[in-house]
C-alpha cells in the first residue's frame, strides 16, 4: 500500500537499525502465534472415558480457561466471516437466490442460539466420537450461530448498496469477478461488516459461556474455559470462584478489544465511503506499533505483497465482459420453475416435521409453549419499559455532556459485551439467601445484559444531537416536560429504537438461561418459555425442545414484524430533514 | 445525422432506450439517435437534466444497453464495455479505500498485466496529469479539483481510444474547472494522449464551445437529436473573442426555442395535466423577478449575461425561466428572458398581492394545480390522496419527474394557499374550509 509508493519514489525513511517498536510488536506475534498454537493442540485431545474436561476451581487455571474461551470466539469468527462470504454473494447477485436466502436469514436471526444448542451439541458430539472435538466444535458452532447472521445481512446491505458510480467504473475498467469482489464489493462493506463483527462478538461472549457446561439428557458436556469454570464454581457455591471468574473476563474482554477491535476499526476506517475527512480519525496503539515497526514490517511486506498480487489479479475464465446477463429461459417459465421448486422443498419439509411431531406432540403442548410463550413475553415488555424508563434520561444527560460520555461510553459499551450469565450465580445466591419469589425477582437476570444497548445507543444518540437544535430550544424557553417531548425524544428516538430492537432480541435468548437456575442443589424455576425449553433440554425432550424454540422463534418474528420494523421504518422517516 | 468522418471510432445508429416503469410500460428516454464520432474529434452532447445525456454516453461505453438500434465501436457491434474505452465520471468514482496510485493502478490491473509494467505506466500517467507528489494520498485528504485529476489519470492511463467525459467539471468550482479543462486541452492539442476521439457530455454551453469541435443538442422527453451545431475555431480558444460569442449566444436561442416550444407542446398533450413542472422554490422565482424588474436589465435580460451577473447555474438559470414562462410572468425569447405585464406588477406588489397574483396564475396556466383545486373543493371532506394525482402523472411522465412536478406544486400551491399537503398521510386537503 502506502508504502509501494515509498519505495518507487526513494522514499526519504529507511531505517534499518530496530526499533523498541519492533521487539514489543514481535513479542506480541509470536506470544499470539504460541498461545494459539498451544490452546489448539489441547483442543483435539482425546478425552478419555467420558466426554468431560476437568476443572480446577483454582484462580490460577483461570488464564489457560479465559484463552480456550477466546480461541472458540475467534475461531467462530472465522468461520462467520467466511459464511458471510459465501452467503451474502449470492443472495445479492441473484433475484431468485434472493427470495429464499434472505428471507431465511432473517428467521435464523430470530430462533434463539440457546434453545438448539442441545441438537448442534449431539450432532457434533455423534460425528466426532471420543474426541473433545465434537463439543468444541459445537461450542464454536453456538458462536457461530449468534453472530453470522447479521454479519450476512449488512454484507449483503453493502453488496446491494454498492454507489452507481463505483460500480460503472468497475464494469468500464472490465474487472473481472475475482477483482471486483475484492477491490469494490468488500471494502465497501467493511465499516458495516466490522461494526457488526463488534455487536456479534459482544452477544458471543455469553453464548460461549453457556455453550461450555451443557447436559442434554444423558450426555454431560464440560469444556475447559471460564463457561465450566462458573458452572463448577455453581455447582460447590464457591462465591469466591464466581469473583475469579468476573474478572478473568473483564480482563480478558479489555484485551480482546484492544488487540484485536480496536486496530481493526483503526484500519478499517480508510473503508469509510465519506469523501470527506472525519473529525476523529479512531487510533489503535497497537496498529501504531505495527505500523512504526519497520522491520517487522519489512518482514511482513512479501506476505502482504503476496496477498496483494493474488486480489489484484484476474483469475477470470476467459471470455469478453457482455451486458448483464440475460436469462436463457423466459424470465416467467423460470420463475415458474423456481418457485414450484421452491414449493415442493417447503411441502416435503413440512411433511418430514409432521412426520417427526406427530407421535410425541399433541395441541396441548403447544398450548402449553405457548402459554409460556405469553408469560415470557410479557416479562420482555416490562423489563423493557423499565429500562427505558431508567436509561433513556440517564442516557440523554450523559450523552449532552461531551466529556462525561467520552468516560461512561466504553464502560457502556463494554457492559453490554460482558456475559451477564457470569454473574446470574451473585444474584441467586441473594434470591436463596432471602428466599424471594423466583417468578419475580429471576426477570430481571434476562435484561442485566441487554439494557446497556439501550443505554450506550441513547448516549450515542444525545451526544449526536445537533447543538444548534439545542440552543434554539434554549433560547426559545422551552423546558421541562416540554423540552423531553418536543427536543429530545425525538431527537434520540431512532437510536434509542436501535438499542431496544437488540435488547429486546438479547433478553429472549437470555430467558433460556435466566427463567431456570441453580445454586448448588437448589433449583429456581421462574417459570415462562425460557424454563420451558431449559426443563425439556435436561431432560433430553427433543420434539419439545422444538416446539419451545419454534415457538419461541415465532413470538420473536411476530413481535419484530408488529412492534419493531413499523417503528423503525417511523423513526427514518419522521427525523430527516431532507 | 451524417457526419464527415470517414473512419468512425463510434457510430450509433437509430439507437433507443426505454426503461420500464413500475406499470410495465416503456418509458422512453432516448428516442432515434444517430450519431457518428470521427478520429481526432471532441463531440459535445449538450442538453438540460432529463435528455437522456449521460444514458447515451453510458450506452457509448457499454455500460447500458440499447433497447433497440446499433452501436459499431470501430466498425463491431459493441456488445458490453470493450477494451479502449475509458470513462471519466462527473462524480469522480474514485475507490476511497485506495491511494492516488492505487486508483490508478486500478483499470491496469483489469488488463491483467505485469506488476513493474503497470507500475510504469500508472507513474507516467501520474507524472502527465500533474499529479506527482499525491501518490500516496487517499482521495479523502485530495481536493475536488485533484481528485478529478486521479480520474483522469485513471482513464488515460489505459491508453484509451475512445474517451467518454459525463460532466467532468461541473462538481467543480469554477477556476478549478477551467484550470483542469486548459490542462486537458493542451495535452489533446499537443497529441500527448494515445485517445484519438472524445465525446464530452454537458450542460455548461460555454465549455462546450470552448472544447468540442462539433456539438449535438439533445432534446427533452425523450431525448432526441435536436441539432446540430459545428464550432469551426482554432484551439486554443478565447472566451472574449466574438466569435465565441456568437456560437454562445446561439446555443441560447436554440436552447431557449426549444424550450417554449416543448412547453407548447405539453400544453397540447392531455389538457396540460402531465406538463412536468419545475421544482423551483418560490423565493427564487420571486428574486429572479425582482432582480429582472430592476436596471439594468428592466423587465428584459440574455440569458448568457445574467447567468453570468447572478452567479446560477445554467441549469438552475433554465429551471427559473421555464418556470416563469409556464406561470406567465416572463417569456422567453431568442435567448433572452422578459417579464410580462403581470411579472412587472408582482415585482411591485407586497407580499398579499403577490400571492393572489400568484394564485391567479397558477389557477390559470397550470392545470394541475388547477385539477388538484376542482378535486379538493368536489370532494367529501376536501381531502385527496397524494396517490391518485401520482398515477395521473404517470401515466405519461417517469416516476422522477413526477416526483419533481408535484414537488413543484405542493409548494407553489401551499405559497398561493390554494391547497395544503401533509407528508405524513400524504393527503392534499383543501386551504378554503374555515
Amino acid at each position: 500500500m502506502e508504502q509501494h509508493a515509498q519505495v518507487l519514489i526513494g522514499g526519504p525513511w529507511h531505517q534499518r537499525i530496530p526499533t523498541w517498536r519492533d521487539v514489543v510488536a514481535t513479542l506480541l506475534v509470536v506470544a499470539i502465534v504460541i498461545l494459539l498454537g498451544s490452546g489448539a493442540h489441547q483442543m483435539i485431545a482425546p478425552l478419555i472415558t467420558t466426554q468431560q474436561a476437568r476443572i480446577s476451581l483454582s484462580p490460577a487455571a483461570l488464564p489457560v480457561y479465559a484463552l480456550r474461551t477466546t480461541l472458540r470466539m475467534l475461531a467462530a469468527l472465522v468461520a462467520s466471516l467466511i459464511f458471510t462470504f459465501i452467503y451474502a454473494t449470492p443472495a445479492a447477485k441473484s433475484r431468485r437466490a434472493e427470495t429464499v436466502l434472505i428471507p431465511l436469514l432473517d428467521v435464523l436471526q430470530s430462533v434463539p442460539v440457546l434453545g438448539y444448542l442441545s441438537f448442534t451439541v449431539v450432532f457434533f458430539v455423534s460425528l466426532f466420537p471420543g474426541t473433545s472435538l465434537g463439543p468444541e466444535l459445537a461450542a464454536i458452532f453456538a458462536i457461530f450461530t449468534a453472530q453470522a447472521w447479521n454479519m450476512a445481512f449488512s454484507f449483503y446491505q453493502s453488496l446491494i448498496t454498492v454507489p452507481t458510480d463505483l460500480d460503472e467504473a468497475s464494469r468500464s475498467f472490465r474487472f473481472s469477478g475475482w477483482q471486483r469482489f475484492w477491490r469494490l464489493e468488500v471494502p465497501f462493506a467493511m465499516p458495516g461488516l466490522i461494526w457488526n463483527m463488534m455487536m456479534s462478538m459482544s452477544g458471543g461472549w455469553f453464548f460461549v459461556v453457556a455453550s461450555e457446561a451443557i447436559s442434554v439428557g444423558n450426555i454431560q458436556v464440560t469444556l475447559a474455559g471460564i463457561g465450566s469454570y462458573v458452572a463448577l464454581a455453581i455447582q460447590q457455591r464457591d462465591l469466591a470462584a464466581v469473583g475469579w471468574a468476573i474478572v478473568a473476563m473483564t480482563i480478558t474482554i479489555l484485551i480482546y478489544d484492544q488487540l484485536l477491535f480496536r486496530p481493526l476499526v483503526a484500519w478499517a476506517d480508510k473503508f469509510r465511503f465519506e469523501q470527506t475527512a472525519a473529525l476523529v480519525v479512531p487510533r489503535s496503539w497497537v496498529l501504531d506499533l505495527f505500523r512504526g515497526a519497520s522491520l517487522l514490517r519489512r518482514l511482513g511486506e512479501p506476505i502482504g505483497g503476496a496477498v496483494q498480487v493474488t486480489l489484484r489479479a484476474r483469475l477470470a475464465l476467459p471470455g469478453k465482459p457482455r451486458w448483464r446477463p440475460v436469462f436463457a429461459l423466459p424470465r416467467r417459465a423460470a420463475d415458474f420453475a423456481w418457485f414450484s421448486f421452491l414449493l415442493a422443498g417447503l411441502a416435503y419439509v413440512g411433511w418430514k416435521l409432521a412426520q417427526f411431531a406427530e407421535p410425541e406432540l399433541s395441541w396441548g403442548d403447544v398450548s402449553i409453549a405457548a402459554g409460556n410463550g405469553v408469560l415470557t413475553l410479557l416479562r420482555v415488555a416490562i423489563l423493557i419499559a423499565l429500562a427505558t424508563v431508567v436509561w433513556v434520561p440517564i442516557g440523554v444527560i450523559v450523552g449532552l455532556r461531551p466529556r462525561l460520555a467520552e468516560k461512561v461510553q466504553p464502560l457502556a459499551q463494554f457492559l453490554a459485551a460482558f456475559p451477564a450469565n457470569l454473574l446470574f450465580p451473585l444474584a441467586v445466591f441473594l434470591i436463596v439467601k432471602f428466599a424471594l419469589d423466583p417468578k419475580i425477582w429471576l426477570s430481571p437476570l434476562m435484561i442485566l445484559g441487554t439494557q446497556w444497548y439501550i443505554l450506550f445507543n441513547v448516549i450515542a444518540g444525545a451526544s449526536a444531537f445537533p447543538s444548534d437544535f439545542r440552543e434554539a430550544a434554549a433560547s426559545f424557553r422551552v423546558r421541562g416536560w416540554r423540552w423531553w417531548r418536543q427536543v429530545i425524544l425525538p431527537g434520540i428516538f431512532p437510536y434509542y429504537v436501535t438499542g431496544a430492537i437488540t435488547a429486546s432480541g438479547g433478553a429472549w435468548n437470555a430467558s433460556i438461561v435466566s427463567e431456570a437456575v441453580n445454586w448448588g442443589p437448589t433449583r429456581l424455576n421462574g417459570s415462562g418459555l425460557g424454563a420451558y425449553i431449559a426443563q425439556m433440554t435436561e431432560a433430553g425432550d427433543y420434539p419439545r425442545i422444538a416446539l419451545g424454540v419454534a415457538v419461541m422463534s415465532v413470538f420473536v418474528i411476530t413481535m419484530n414484524r408488529l412492534l419493531w420494523r413499523p417503528l423503525y421504518a417511523f423513526a427514518q422517516r419522521r427525523t430527516r430533514l431532507d | 445525422m451524417a457526419s464527415p468522418a470517414n473512419n468512425p471510432i463510434i457510430e450509433m445508429r437509430k439507437v433507443c432506450k426505454a426503461f420500464a416503469k413500475p406499470s410495465g410500460e416503456l418509458l422512453p428516454v432516448l428516442a432515434d439517435i444517430s450519431l457518428s464520432l470521427g478520429e481526432g474529434e471532441i463531440l459535445g452532447l449538450l442538453g438540460r437534466s432529463g435528455s437522456g445525456k449521460s444514458t447515451l454516453l453510458r450506452i457509448a461505453g457499454g455500460l447500458i444497453k440499447p433497447t433497440s438500434g446499433e452501436v459499431l465501436y470501430r466498425g463491431q457491434p459493441l456488445s458490453g464495455p470493450a477494451e479502449g474505452i475509458a470513462v471519466v465520471f462527473q462524480s469522480f468514482a474514485l475507490f476511497p479505500w485506495l491511494t492516488v496510485l492505487e486508483n490508478v493502478e486500478a483499470g491496469l490491473d483489469a488488463l491483467g498485466l505485469a506488476h513493474d509494467e503497470t507500475r510504469r505506466r500508472a507513474m507516467s500517467a501520474i507524472d502527465l496529469i500533474g499529479l506527482d507528489g499525491f501518490q500516496s494520498a487517499y482521495p479523502r485528504e485530495l481536493s475536488g479539483g485533484m481528485r478529478q485529476r486521479v480520474g483522469f489519470a485513471r482513464a488515460i492511463v489505459i491508453e484509451p481510444v475512445l474517451l467518454l467525459m459525463d460532466e467532468p467539471f461541473s462538481a467543480l468550482d469554477v477556476l478549478t474547472a477551467e484550470a483542469l479543462r486548459t490542462d486537458f486541452l493542451d495535452l489533446w492539442i499537443e497529441r500527448q494522449l494515445s485517445t484519438k476521439s472524445v465525446l464530452l457530455v454537458t450542460h455548461n454551453i460555454e465549455e462546450a464551445v470552448m472544447m468540442c469541435d462539433r456539438i449535438l443538442v439533445l432534446s427533452t422527453n425523450p431525448g432526441r437529436i435536436a441539432a446540430e451545431i459545428p464550432v469551426p475555431l482554432a484551439h486554443p480558444r478565447n472566451r472574449l473573442d466574438s466569435e465565441f460569442h456568437n456560437i454562445v449566444d446561439e446555443f441560447y436561442s436554440i436552447l431557449t426555442s426549444r424550450t417554449t416550444e416543448s412547453i407548447g407542446a405539453q400544453r397540447k398533450i392531455h389538457g396540460g395535466l402531465a406538463q412536468p413542472l419545475p421544482p423551483v422554490p418560490i423565493n427564487l422565482l420571486a428574486g429572479f423577478i425582482e432582480a429582472l424588474a430592476s436596471s439594468p436589465y428592466d423587465g428584459r435580460a440574455e440569458l448568457a449575461r445574467i447567468a453570468g451577473a447572478l452567479a446560477l447555474d445554467i441549469r438552475d438559470l433554465f429551471l427559473i425561466a421555464e418556470a416563469l414562462h409556464i406561470l406567465e410572468f416572463a417569456e422567453l425569447q431568442e435567448g433572452a428572458i422578459k417579464l410580462t405585464a403581470a411579472g412587472r406588477v408582482f415585482a411591485q406588489s407586497g407580499i398579499e398581492e403577490r400571492k393572489r397574483l400568484f394564485s391567479e396564475h397558477l389557477l390559470q396556466f397550470v392545470p394541475l394545480a388547477a385539477h388538484i383545486h376542482h378535486v379538493l373543493s368536489e370532494r367529501e371532506g376536501h381531502l385527496a390522496p397524494r396517490v391518485r394525482f401520482e398515477s395521473e402523472l404517470e401515466d405519461h411522465l417517469n416516476p422522477s419527474d413526477t416526483e419533481k412536478t408535484l414537488r413543484a406544486v405542493i409548494g407553489w400551491g401551499r405559497y398561493a394557499e390554494l391547497f395544503a399537503y401533509d407528508d405524513d398521510t400524504r393527503t392534499f386537503t383543501a386551504r378554503s374550509l374555515s
